[in-house]
């Protein structure tokens, strides 16, 4: 049977029904598969015998090294830590269980395992109530055997669970008895395994204090359960009025889904459409774009490289972060400033940068305008009006002292949205902006002495050598100064 | 009804036709494209620091993005109560009571200013941090989902996004305490969602297995993507805004591109069981680090889509993750009622 990706109308292992599905229910059918091969033993399981121990049988185990070896094998698993996980979770859940122990791990090593009876599994959706957790520990004190002693733990939840159920507990006694009599009659071998089966699944369902419990579920896909109202069964066949029902899994009803109307189908038709008209990028582009993506912010990725000058969560050396928001910028964060101009106007310093390089070409309006904009979207709703008058008269209006270039399209659209001034009133004229700025000021800024200077840390190699100044030096560093200074040198 | 047929004919065949079209610009795929690209090395992430303090499941947590908090995070807890902790110090900087102990997700506003969360109560409440007495106060409570809420995000002081149980997002005036728009499309209950960088979309997955791409400004559903064969419980952007990572109880992860319009690749193992609760991506997207209910994080490589490590720590499900926004640190949060710092 294959395992992994499911059809989600197709049944696996008989038991469970589609319309009572638990949200579990894929985990549960996935590890169904994997118990149904791991017992298969004509078909590659693994080999469940009987040990001998002492003066008596265990019928029906298997070691954990086995288990652990199988699923390495069987289900392509590397390393033996992850096989042991796999196989803790499969114990944890219900499926398989150590024969002597209430903790439901896997070890990897001579510990003898049993497999849970079908009956038990979790898919068949139980919620087992008190009055049969209480049943089933009555019945084990009223079995002269060792190896049915009630552990300490167990102990308390039975004075607790007589407390509790003080009243009618002559009818959870007679229970108990009723059940003990059918046990009797069952085979000593059988009963031996079935005793076994029954522990574990209420080490599943009332763990050891300290365990996980596995049945615990999500509250958000508890809403969901198909059949809310459900009455739930008992595991000794005990019908009982007085049986408790959860408030919170239960109050709400489950969304009804209704047939899609005409309209509903016409939507759908002009959504397809509006995504038919859309350009499908290539996937060979698409993989460069990602693949050229990642190799540039690999070195600044903390999790995949290492970092300069410490990781502060290791060395607790803040300097890391005082350099990162320090308004003198490290060669390394100046090099990200080139990969595009939204890298450049996430960091302060590339802002005031880029700025300074348009102040110098007399173009600072769009940077400006852009800023303006940005700082609009974030004021308290009661400035927002005044603050985008104010931007249009210092921007768009006619004769405006720091007048931007916009489409009349995108004038239009603006002009309209200010009779009803909001935050994203100049949402369109600011991506016109941008695009203009990126395609011609950007481009221009990363050539420009403003950047290249900081990028190669001229400024800081040029005080260095100041500082050992020697005649040889001098003329070498009136040689690499900018090119429109001409060389005083005789 | 003849019209009927015929209306389902039609969008059948649109249907596809789009199938047509996103074969033709298969001209290769992601694991063919990065054949030549080597496996990043084994990572391994050790716990840094470990926030005690809840005393019951935590259901879901979020970074600070402000540099005056990016090492701040907030988490939410079935204990009914919000923290705000110093991850660097572990100390806690606001141990918030909540009217309702039923809460599955919070939010940091990326101001710094404000907290939300929400859960059974079917509503989201805002909380000021900055209030005036030092007190942490509900400013805002929006109702008007009919389900529970399953994840909320700033896009700013004023303005919020949540997903539902009742199938639908909402964009709320925080000041307002009104709705703005609701987006409605999905069949199943909303489950997560996710603001784009640029703050201009936002994407939702969904319990009816597809996760879609909103436009927040004109308020319409730009693209589905589909794929999954169970709920999906966690989504992300990937760094550059451009493809979208969805975790899913078929116990995989997928990559969808916004531009192709398709998956690109599925991040599975046959050794992995159990669902993903929760994804984060590393900054440079290379790495990602997704939650699984058999209480470990496997950590992806992104390109491919190989295991390159794993976080084991928690005694019980990891039901969140984040990447600090510096990309620093990575913090899980867990039903076992504590969340580590990792790198």
């Amino acid at each position: 049977m294959e395992e992994g990706s499911r059809d989600q109308g197709q049944q696996c292992v008989g038991t469970t029904d589609p319309e009572e599905d638990s949200p579990n229910t894929i985990i549960y059918r996935k590890i169904e598969d994997v118990i149904m091969r791991l017992q298969d033993e004509k078909a590659g399981g693994v080999a469940i015998r009987t040990v001998k121990s002492f003066l008596s049988k265990i019928p029906s185990v298997v070691s954990g090294a086995d288990i652990v070896q199988w699923l390495m094998k069987n289900l392509s698993i590397e390393d033996s830590a992850e096989a042991i996980h796999l196989g803790s979770l499969i114990a944890a859940l219900g499926y398989l269980f150590p024969i002597s122990d209430h903790v439901l791990t896997l070890k990897d090593d001579g510990t003898l395992y049993r497999f849970q009876a079908p009956y038990f599994w979790p898919s068949n959706c139980w919620e087992p109530e008190n009055t049969d957790y209480a049943i089933y520990l009555c019945k084990r004190t009223m079995q002269n055997k060792a190896r049915l002693e009630l552990a300490d733990y167990e102990a308390e939840n039975l004075a607790r669970l007589q407390r509790a159920f003080a009243r009618k507990w002559e009818f959870i006694f007679m229970q108990a008895e009723a059940q003990v009599k059918i046990d009797r009659k069952k085979d000593k071998a059988e009963r031996k395994i079935l005793d076994s089966q029954e522990r574990a699944f209420w080490d599943v369902h009332r763990p050891v204090p300290g365990c996980v419990n596995t049945t615990e579920m999500d509250i958000r896909k508890c809403q969901r359960e198909k059949n809310p109202q459900k009455v739930k069964k008992s595991v000794y066949g005990v019908t009982d009025d007085t049986q408790t029902q959860s408030s919170v899994h239960q109050s709400l009803p489950s969304q009804p889904s209704r047939k899609p109307t005409r309209e509903d189908v016409q939507k759908e038709i002009s959504f397809l459409n509006m995504q038919l008209d859309r350009h499908c990028m290539k996937m060979s582009k698409v993989a460069d774009s990602l693949m050229s993506y990642t190799e540039q912010f690999m070195v600044y990725d903390p999790l995949a490289s290492t970092v300069e000058p410490s990781n502060p969560w290791i060395s607790d050396d803040m300097t890391f972060w005082d350099l990162e928001a320090s308004r003198d910028p490290s060669q390394h964060r100046v090099k990200k400033w080139g990969f595009s101009l939204e890298e450049a106007l996430k960091d302060p310093a590339g802002r005031d940068a880029f700025l300074k390089f348009l102040e110098s070409e007399f173009s600072s309006e769009n940077l400006r305008f852009w800023l303006a904009v940005q700082d609009l979207k974030r004021r308290p709703l009661e400035n927002v009006a005044a603050r985008a008058q104010e931007i249009w008269q210092e921007f768009l209006a006619e004769g405006a002292p720091s007048s931007i270039n916009l489409d009349s399209h995108s004038y239009e659209l603006t002009s309209h949205n200010l009779k009803d001034p909001g935050r994203y009133s100049y949402e369109d004229a600011q991506e016109h902006i941008f695009k203009l700025m990126k395609s011609d000021s950007y481009a221009r800024f990363l050539r420009s002495n403003i950047y290249q200077d900081l990028l190669l840390a001229r400024k800081k190699l040029l005080s260095k050598m100041e500082n050992k100044a020697s005649p040889v030096i001098l003329c070498t560093r009136m040689i690499s100064t900018t090119a429109d200074q001409s060389i005083i040198f005789s | 009804m003849g019209e009927m047929e015929e209306l389902r004919k039609e969008a059948d065949n649109l249907k596809d036709q789009i199938t047509e079209a996103r074969k033709v610009v298969q001209d290769t795929t992601l694991q063919e494209a990065v054949a030549g690209t080597t496996l990043v090395g084994r990572v391994q992430l050790k716990t840094r620091k470990t926030l005690r303090g809840h005393l019951a499941k935590i259901y879901a947590m979020h970074w600070g993005t402000d540099t005056n908090c990016s090492k701040l995070c907030v988490s939410a807890s079935q204990d009914g109560k919000l923290i705000v902790w110093d991850t660097l110090t572990t100390n806690k900087v606001n141990a918030i009571p909540l009217k309702s102990s039923w809460v599955m997700t919070c939010a940091y506003a990326p101001s710094g200013n404000m907290v939300a969360c929400g859960g059974l109560d079917n509503m989201c409440s805002i909380y000021n941090l900055k209030g005036k007495d030092g007190n942490v106060k509900v400013m805002r409570e929006l109702a008007a989902h009919t389900g529970y809420l399953s994840c909320c995000r700033f896009l700013n002081d004023s303005e919020i996004i949540t997903s539902s149980g009742d199938c639908t997002c909402i964009l709320w005036d925080i000041e307002t305490g009104t709705e703005k728009t609701i987006f409605a499309g999905h069949l199943g209950d909303c489950m997560s969602l996710a603001v784009s960088p640029d703050f201009k979309m936002f994407i939702s997955g969904a319990c009816d297995f597809t996760a879609k791409l909103w436009d927040i400004r004109e308020a319409t559903c730009r693209q589905t993507f589909s794929g999954h064969e169970s709920d999906i419980n966690a989504i992300g952007f990937f760094p550059n805004g451009n493809a979208v990572i969805t975790g899913s109880d078929d116990a995989t992860c997928k990559l969808y591109d916004l531009r192709a319009d398709q998956e690109l690749i599925t991040y599975q193992d046959s050794g992995i069981m159990c669902g993903v609760t929760s994804l984060a991506a590393s900054l440079s997207g290379r790495l990602l680090l997704a939650g699984y209910d058999d209480f470990n994080v496997n950590i992806w490589d992104m390109l491919k889509a190989e295991r390159v490590g794993v976080l084991a720590g928690h005694d019980n499900r990891v039901s969140c993750i984040g990447v600090s926004s510096d990309g620093m640190a990575c913090c899980t949060g867990s039903w076992d009622s504590f969340l580590k710092i990792w790198n």
